[in-house]
């Protein structure tokens, strides 16, 4: 790591790179305050984060190692009159527990056996070797680096997504593995994954993004959207009396659908429409649940099976206030960019808050990775944070210090709720179709009592985030025991794994991991006996969308910059207009874009 | 470069192209300059000319091989222009031009290009009508072609474009069984006049069925969706009416010949030939009205004195030569008059807006209709399609709700009331009609019941006795001098202000126009043409405060004897 010293003062100092941490980032960068975008840990986007398969086999290992206790450094040397160190709490690794992993393929490469005449199986084989088994310490490294390299050439790899060294030695894989597929379905073997590993881009949370929603309007009204790539969701699905049935949303599918009577057709469209506009009968519902609303409304099981679970994605005991927003915000987004409300981003939800780091760096923000703050200089009379000390003791002073919520962890409100969550890699799709590149969003409604509702995402290859003859599913639910407890079930039932064995004509499970996040959500910006010029961004929310963690990012930055506008457009180079007599002068913001833009990136790699 | 430099010298460049097509340059250099201007705007169609004339140049001095380039270079120049404006007349009229004259033309790739088109904008037309060319030219197949539309409508069906183009491509895949009966169905005679393609539009029954169940997921999906309905309407079928002649009349007294058709005809062109007593006879056919060339009903007076003998016995017939088709009538001693016609029955007479499917699938598109308008019962498309399904399964059982539907119909869309006014007037007139056939009776009667308009006349043919008080008429048109046998008119109480239809009428004695809105003198001109009228009542008309107006009428209506002002 370079040992230079960071400069010592900016306006703005940002511990973690969670999304709200990186908008928050994003935001006063580009109004020119000076940004410092630290995090202890060596990929971006803290639990945000999108893993390459090895990436999160060495995440795993990671957690699953004893955390060594830190020795706290007394930085009171660099202390002036007046002022006092309050030291930050040790980085929460809580935050993720109950790791559980399940391999449910052949972690021999059983291929070689009977495809040796398959193109260069010594070379597979040679790869295999290197990085199967036990993801080491090098393999660790490798992964990393490999992360950063997507931060920095993130644009690059996406605008032209087969680059030439993917090329050579995908290509005769790729066909390896379309070959594989037709004859039996489970060849996909543990080594293949490892082999095939940063081909994955593995999210840490589940989310979509509502078309309508904050996220994506934020996005748009930046022009943050230029770095990423989005695809829709192709299809709601939900899990009922069994099975999998596709959910008919949009005017198209409700046309379309096979499952729904003309009249039923009907009920579901004009439920539709009524639910966009307040009525009398609503109000005369106030209070009572939304489930209590449908039923009155005679749509049948189907429909209010669909209504309750798929649309509103509520519970059975919402509210209708509630139930009704969470309809009018599905259905808001409907239609703007697909049949679906959603949209996912190619090469996984961690590309997000990287996009906004880039915007951040694109106007001056340094970024350096494992970097820490270990504690605060805080002023006596004021209360006020005056600056921060890094974990090399440089003293670098700030009006503004934003952090994120795992450094505060301790005195947070008593029980954290927790999220179950459970990564899981398969051989097909829950619900076979035409097209073998669905994006499906899956409601599933609890299995039996006490169970909680579990929101499942399937994302085929095109997403950019599982290799092709997979699906990388995504289930999330909020806690009511460990993640393995919770999701197991809808796993079994959904799938075929060793616990399930009678269901043949289900997709497999090839891997799977199960582990508990905590669900930030409820965590005050203020407080916790800090500052008044230092703000929490708490963790992940347990809703689908992204509106919790826009919203906060939005508070954070109004708190800092009252008077600044949230987020406006940055110049697109091709908007700029040059001077026709002078061409080879470039204006000034173009620097800022274009040529600015590599100068930028580097400084923020060499402070790493 | 400032937007009005680029403007200046826009004009610049045009001037000078313009000199240099004046001085025939037709160079690729032009090509160029052409192409510069065109491509900051596509809609200048003096420069796509000029471009085809260089075009059509070169293609005279240059290899096959540089032509096909250079026609390559022009369809993608094409695109470009198409992204700035895709509805750009001039782009795509000279993209028609340049794939007809294409050495090789790549036809998928322009399909693929209009689907690529009609997936941003599916209502796109020009798009559709150049598709339309490059499918008839690269001879797509029909069924390919509605698996396109089954992928647009699934997309969105709210496209009269995907819906019609299915209807064109229907009766090509799946075309109506022969056998099936129809009732348009023709005798076994060739007949040239038929041309295969009025009979092609049907469609088998097996497809039909699945049509409707199409049509009905998207109108119940979207029940204010129009394109589903007139999609329906025309699933639904329009019967064409078998042509022929309907009805001959002879009066002995006026010496005249009136013939009625299943369809309005030219009285001056249409081919017929009367013959009576097997003497084929001059005579001189004309429309009852001098204000319509085209009418159901032609006149013709015969030779004075050829049939006024009361105690001779007469045949005659009349042929409708082009047709093959005639109409025979017997005149027997001491008879004044005589006609021959079908005893029609309402299926023949009025069900031709939906006649031609059976009735149990009418039935159960009916009952599918109702459950949709249990739902929505204030949907007007909903409405109207049930009147009409009602109308073809049985106008007189439904008469009730059929009136109740429209009276909903006026309230829901009081924009078009007076059209639904005027199709409710429609009804009662064709139920009347029927109404009076089954009592084989000639007195037509319909009071109060808000009639708007007046049709079917042709029908009336020999009605002597019409009661049509009570009413909210304004006029008699022109299309009621086909009552050629009418002797009372009973309108009072209605708002009539024109009388232009009292035309000729020979048999015609009482005019009862009590409560009108007839204001001048020169209103009640018509009625100076029929030679028998003795009663006319003006009570309560505007035109009874005119100064000296009974002796105005006296002078204009001499046979009038009984005058009620």
């Amino acid at each position: 790591m370079a040992a230079e010293e960071l400069p010592s003062e900016f306006d703005v100092v940002i511990l973690g790179t969670g999304l709200p941490e990186s908008v928050v980032a994003a935001a006063c960068s580009r109004v020119g305050q000076r940004v410092l975008h630290l995090d202890r840990r060596s990929y971006y986007a803290a639990n945000w984060a999108s893993f390459t398969f090895n990436g999160l086999l060495s995440w795993i290992q990671q957690y699953q190692e004893e955390p060594q206790p830190k020795e706290v450094q007394d930085w009171s040397s660099l202390l002036d009159e007046g002022e006092e160190l309050v030291y930050l709490s040790n980085p929460d690794s809580a935050s993720i527990s109950n790791l559980q992993v399940f391999c449910f393929t052949s972690e021999e490469d059983e291929e070689e056996a009977q495809s040796s005449d398959l193109p260069n199986p010594t070379e597979e084989k040679a790869v295999n070797e290197d990085t199967d088994v036990k993801p080491s310490a090098d393999s660790n490294e490798e992964a990393t680096t490999e992360k950063q390299e997507t931060v920095g050439g993130a644009e690059e790899e996406q605008v032209t997504p087969t680059e030439g060294e993917e090329q050579d030695t995908d290509k005769p894989h790729l066909s390896t593995a379309q070959s594989q597929l037709e004859p039996t379905r489970k060849r996909i073997t543990y080594a293949h994954l490892v082999k095939e590993g940063r081909r994955f881009n593995i999210d840490l949370v589940s989310k979509l993004m509502y078309s309508r929603g904050s996220l994506v309007d934020l996005l748009i009204k930046s022009n943050v959207s230029r770095y990423a790539e989005f695809k829709n969701v192709t299809r709601i699905l939900t899990y009922r009396n069994g099975n999998v049935e596709q959910v008919p949303c949009s005017r198209a599918d409700v046309f379309a659908s096979r499952q729904l009577s003309v009249v039923e057709k009907r009920k579901l469209m004009r439920f539709l429409t009524s639910c966009m506009e307040e009525t009398e009968e609503h109000q005369a519902y106030s209070g009572r649940p939304y489930l209590e609303f449908l039923c009155d409304q005679k749509l049948g099981d189907n429909l209010q099976h669909f209504l309750l679970h798929s649309i509103a994605m509520v519970t059975e005991d919402t509210p209708i206030e509630e139930g009704l927003a969470a309809t009018r915000h599905f259905l808001r987004s409907l239609g703007r960019y697909g049949n679906t409300p959603f949209l996912f981003p190619l090469y996984g939800l961690g590309e997000i808050p990287q996009c906004f780091c880039r915007m951040c760096a694109v106007f001056g923000g340094i970024y350096c990775l494992r970097h820490s703050v270990d504690c605060l200089v805080v002023d006596k009379d004021t209360n006020r944070c005056k600056a921060v000390i890094d974990n090399r003791g440089q003293r670098i002073s700030c009006s503004h210090f934003v952090v994120e919520d795992s450094y505060v962890g301790k005195k947070a409100a008593a029980p954290r709720r927790l999220l179950s969550r459970a990564v899981l890699i398969t051989d097909g799709s829950v619900l076979p179709s035409d097209s073998d590149q669905q994006v499906s969003m899956v409601t599933i409604p609890p299995v039996a009592a006490r169970y909680p509702v579990v929101k499942m995402v399937e994302l085929c290859p095109s997403t950019m985030t599982c290799i092709p003859g997979t699906y990388l599913v995504h289930l999330t639910c909020q806690s009511a025991g460990s993640a393995y407890e919770d999701l197991a079930p809808v796993v079994t039932r959904c799938f075929h794994t060793p616990d399930s064995p009678d269901q043949e004509n289900r997709p497999s499970v090839l891997w799977c991991v199960y582990f508990n996040m905590v669900d930030g959500s409820g965590v005050e910006l203020e407080g916790h006996g800090l500052p008044s010029n230092v703000y929490v961004c708490s963790g992940l929310d347990s809703t689908l969308g992204h509106e919790y963690a826009i919203r906060q990012a939005e508070l954070i930055f109004q708190k800092i910059l009252p008077e600044e506008d949230f987020c406006p457009p940055a110049p697109n180079p091709e908007d700029i207009i040059y001077d026709g007599e002078n061409p080879s002068t470039p204006a000034g913001e173009e620097d800022e874009d274009g040529a600015g833009e590599e100068g930028k990136r580097e400084q923020s790699q060499t402070q790493e | 470069m400032s937007l009005q430099e680029t403007h200046a010298s826009q004009s610049m460049f045009l001037l000078d192209t313009h000199c240099q097509r004046k001085e025939g340059i037709l160079d690729e250099e032009a090509l160029q300059v052409t192409q510069q201007l065109l491509s900051s705007n596509p809609d200048f169609a003096t420069l796509w000319n000029y471009r085809r004339e260089i075009l059509m140049h070169l293609e005279t001095v240059k290899e096959k091989d540089e032509v096909q380039k250079i026609y390559e270079a022009e369809l993608a120049f094409l695109e470009s222009c198409l992204k700035l404006n895709p509805k750009s007349y001039g782009s795509w009229h000279h993209r028609c031009w340049v794939s007809a004259r294409l050495p090789r033309p790549d036809w998928s790739r322009e399909l693929s290009l209009c689907d690529r088109c009609l997936s941003l904008d599916d209502r796109n037309f020009h798009c559709w009508d150049y598709r339309r060319m490059v499918v008839k030219v690269s001879g797509v197949p029909v069924a390919q072609e509605l698996g396109f539309t089954d992928r647009l409508i699934g997309s969105n069906f709210s496209n009269y474009s995907s819906w019609h183009y299915r209807s064109t491509l229907l009766p090509l895949l799946h075309p109506e069984s022969p056998e099936s009966p129809s009732p348009s169905h023709e005798p076994p005679q060739p007949s040239p006049s038929h041309s295969p393609q009025t009979q092609s539009h049907r469609v088998c029954e097996e497809q039909l069925l699945k049509e409707y169940e199409l049509v009905q997921n998207a109108f119940f999906t979207d029940p204010n969706d129009q394109s589903a309905w007139f999609y329906y309407r025309w699933l639904l079928g329009r019967a064409e009416r078998e042509e022929m002649i309907s009805c001959v009349y002879v009066s002995r007294d006026e010496e005249r010949v009136a013939v009625a058709f299943s369809r309005p005809v030219n009285a001056q062109s249409v081919s017929l030939l009367l013959v009576l007593d097997g003497q084929p006879q001059k005579v001189e056919w004309k429309s009852v009205h001098p204000r319509f060339k085209h009418s159901p009903v032609c006149i013709c007076d015969l030779p004075p004195g050829t049939i006024s003998d009361i105690t001779n016995e007469h045949n005659l017939t009349v042929h409708w030569t082009e047709k093959y088709t005639h109409r025979d009538c017997a005149l027997y001693t001491g008879r004044t008059e005589s006609w021959c016609r079908d005893s029609a029955t309402d299926q023949e007479l009025f069900r031709s807006e939906l006649s031609v499917e059976k009735t149990s699938v009418l039935q159960s598109e009916l009952q599918s209709c109702n459950q949709l308008l249990e739902l929505e019962p204030l949907n007007k498309w909903c409405l109207l399609t049930i009147v009409l399904l009602m109308r073809a399964l049985d106008p007189l059982g439904y008469e009730k709700e059929t009136l109740a539907h429209f009276q909903t119909l006026k309230e829901v869309d009081p924009m078009r009331s007076a059209y639904y006014s005027d199709l409710c007037s429609k009804f009662i007139i064709e139920n009347t009609v029927l109404k009076m056939e089954y009592a084989e009776v000639r007195v037509f009667s319909i009071t109060d019941k808000n009639l708007t308009t007046l049709c079917h006349l042709d029908q009336l043919l020999l009605v002597t006795h019409i009661n049509l008080s009570s009413n909210q008429l304004q006029q008699l048109p022109p299309q009621f001098a086909m009552l050629q046998c009418l002797e009372v008119l009973e309108v009072d109480n209605n708002r009539i202000e024109n009388l232009e239809g009292v035309y000729h009428l020979p048999k015609l004695e009482e005019v009862l126009l009590k409560n009108n809105k007839i204001s001048a003198l020169a209103d009640l001109q018509p009625l100076a043409s029929c030679p028998k009228l003795r009663r006319l009542d003006l009570r309560g008309n505007p035109v009874t405060q005119a100064a000296n107006i009974e002796s105005e009428l006296t002078a204009l209506l001499p046979s009038v004897t009984d005058l009620l002002l």
